[in-house]
């Protein structure tokens, strides 16, 4: 069973759709007891890094991914969840993140030309820097959704793909059994669900 | 790269998809789940649900098939129509909906699109306005392009962007249904006002017309569209084809042509 935290952070609809789509058993829950029952954990986000780290402190759920991780269960954290997942993000001041990956989170204007559009909105091609279990089925130029407007820096060491926007732009990092998508794999077609797929029959030995 | 974007627009009235030519003589088309799901295989990169009911049963109607088409189709979903409140907002993203577009409603409570954008953040607000030439001034139209309402749209485009529209969709009206293009001058007026993403409506007949747009006005991030799409006389797959092969960036998708 995989459980979809939900820590009132945006509408979680269409993920767990998605993973009902390619028949995963998948439930979205704030319970502490179903999050450490579940073999696997996905971090959603959509909205402020401050606000969603906030949260997800007070529901006191940050500990128990933080716990669940240390015993080598599988996370995926998705768009702000995958940022969440970094050491700081600087988007409106500085803010601790659960500090699993190594690096920060930063405005994408850092890197992007300013006649770029902020938000970095749309569908990007997906660049590898590696090879990753996540991505099994997926190829070097296939398109992923993003929505976003900050993005992960200083992350060398997890960084998994990138996207081409005026500069590189993570698209996913991984290490060991914690990973992230900035993009939104439930909204990437069947590319997304792929990734989904993929994530569903990781197991600990293939991560590494 | 990001992909310049093909979007569909799927016009829902009573559980059922229409289109109006200049907004007049609805014409029914087909399912609405069963349509978007064909464009989300077949390549288009979102899709867009107008809600034309004026009844509250057509309204529930709509919330149900907006669930069912969420539940079934990945791709990002923006849904206008009706949209008069925050709640109106809630209604439909707890159906699945990604980004809501607001039109008569932002006319009318122009405080709409700032506390909309407030709670749900920019990106998930779009304007949408229906402008049209009166007197060689560009004028928003409200009520599904019936009224004028005088307002200048370029100064409305710039307002609403202010204060929080994360995207605008410009439609014109002199140009809709007619088939001739896509409006470039009105185009070119809103991308050099505003530097949020810009969706062109209104007037497409062929793939040229795509082509013709993304080429002249590189600002202008994606083109929507709705008879050609649900009448297969432009398909998706084509398009992109054409697009990359103009080397206007596009997403090609595998095809595996079901319908039509």
């Amino acid at each position: 069973m995989i459980a979809i935290v939900d820590y009132g952070v945006g509408n979680l609809f269409s993920l767990k759709s998605s993973f009902a789509a390619i028949g995963a058993e998948v439930f979205v829950t704030s319970s502490e007891q179903e999050i450490r029952d579940a073999d696997k954990i996905v971090l959603p986000g959509v909205g402020a890094f401050e606000d969603a780290a906030k949260k997800l402190r007070e529901c006191g759920l940050d500990k128990v991914i933080k716990e669940e991780v240390a015993e080598g269960k599988l996370l995926l954290g998705i768009c702000l969840g995958m940022q969440l997942l970094f050491e700081k993000s600087y988007e409106y001041g500085e803010h601790e993140g659960l500090g699993l990956l190594k690096g920060v989170i930063r405005p994408i204007s850092e890197v992007a030309p300013p006649e770029l559009k902020i938000p970095h909105m749309g569908w990007n091609a997906l660049q590898f820097t590696r090879e990753h279990p996540l991505f099994r089925r997926t190829k070097e130029g296939d398109c992923v959704y993003f929505v976003h407007s900050y993005h992960a820096a200083d992350c060398d060491e997890s960084k998994v793909a990138f996207v081409e926007y005026g500069g590189d732009i993570t698209a996913a990092a991984a290490k060991k059994n914690v990973m992230g998508c900035q993009f939104h794999p439930e909204k990437s077609a069947n590319v997304g669900l792929d990734i989904l797929r993929s994530f569903c029959e990781l197991k600990e030995g293939d991560l590494c | 790269m990001i992909t310049k974007r093909i979007i569909p627009c799927l016009d829902v009235r009573d559980g059922r998809v229409v289109k109006g030519i200049n907004f007049e003589g609805l014409k029914e088309v087909a399912s609405p789940v069963d349509l978007a799901k064909y464009y989300s295989d077949n390549g288009a990169d979102e899709l867009v649900f107008y809600d034309i009911t004026a009844s509250s049963d057509g309204r529930k109607l709509f919330t149900d098939i907006l669930c069912e088409t969420a539940a079934n189709v990945f791709i990002p979903l923006t849904v206008g129509g009706g949209i008069n409140s925050t709640a109106d907002f809630e209604r439909v993203l707890n159906c699945g909906a990604d980004k809501v577009s607001v039109n008569s409603g932002a006319i009318k409570n122009p405080d709409l699109v700032t506390e909309a954008a407030k709670l749900y953040g920019d990106q998930c607000v779009v304007l949408s306005v229906d402008i049209k030439r009166v007197d060689g001034v560009f004028r928003v139209f409200a009520k599904g392009g019936r009224e004028n309402t005088g307002l200048e749209a370029i100064e409305w485009i710039k307002r609403c962007v202010g204060n929080g529209a994360g995207e605008v969709v410009v439609n014109s009206i002199d140009t809709d249904g007619v088939k001739q293009g896509f409006d470039l001058p009105m185009l070119k007026a809103v991308t050099e006002a505003v530097s949020v993403p810009v969706i062109a409506s209104g007037g497409a007949g062929c793939i040229e017309d795509f082509i013709t747009l993304f080429k002249t006005l590189p600002r202008v991030d994606a083109g929507l569209a709705a008879s050609i799409f649900h009448f297969g006389e432009v398909k998706i797959s084509d398009l992109k084809r054409a697009m990359w092969e103009e080397g206007i960036p596009a997403r090609l998708t595998i095809v595996e042509d079901s319908a039509n």
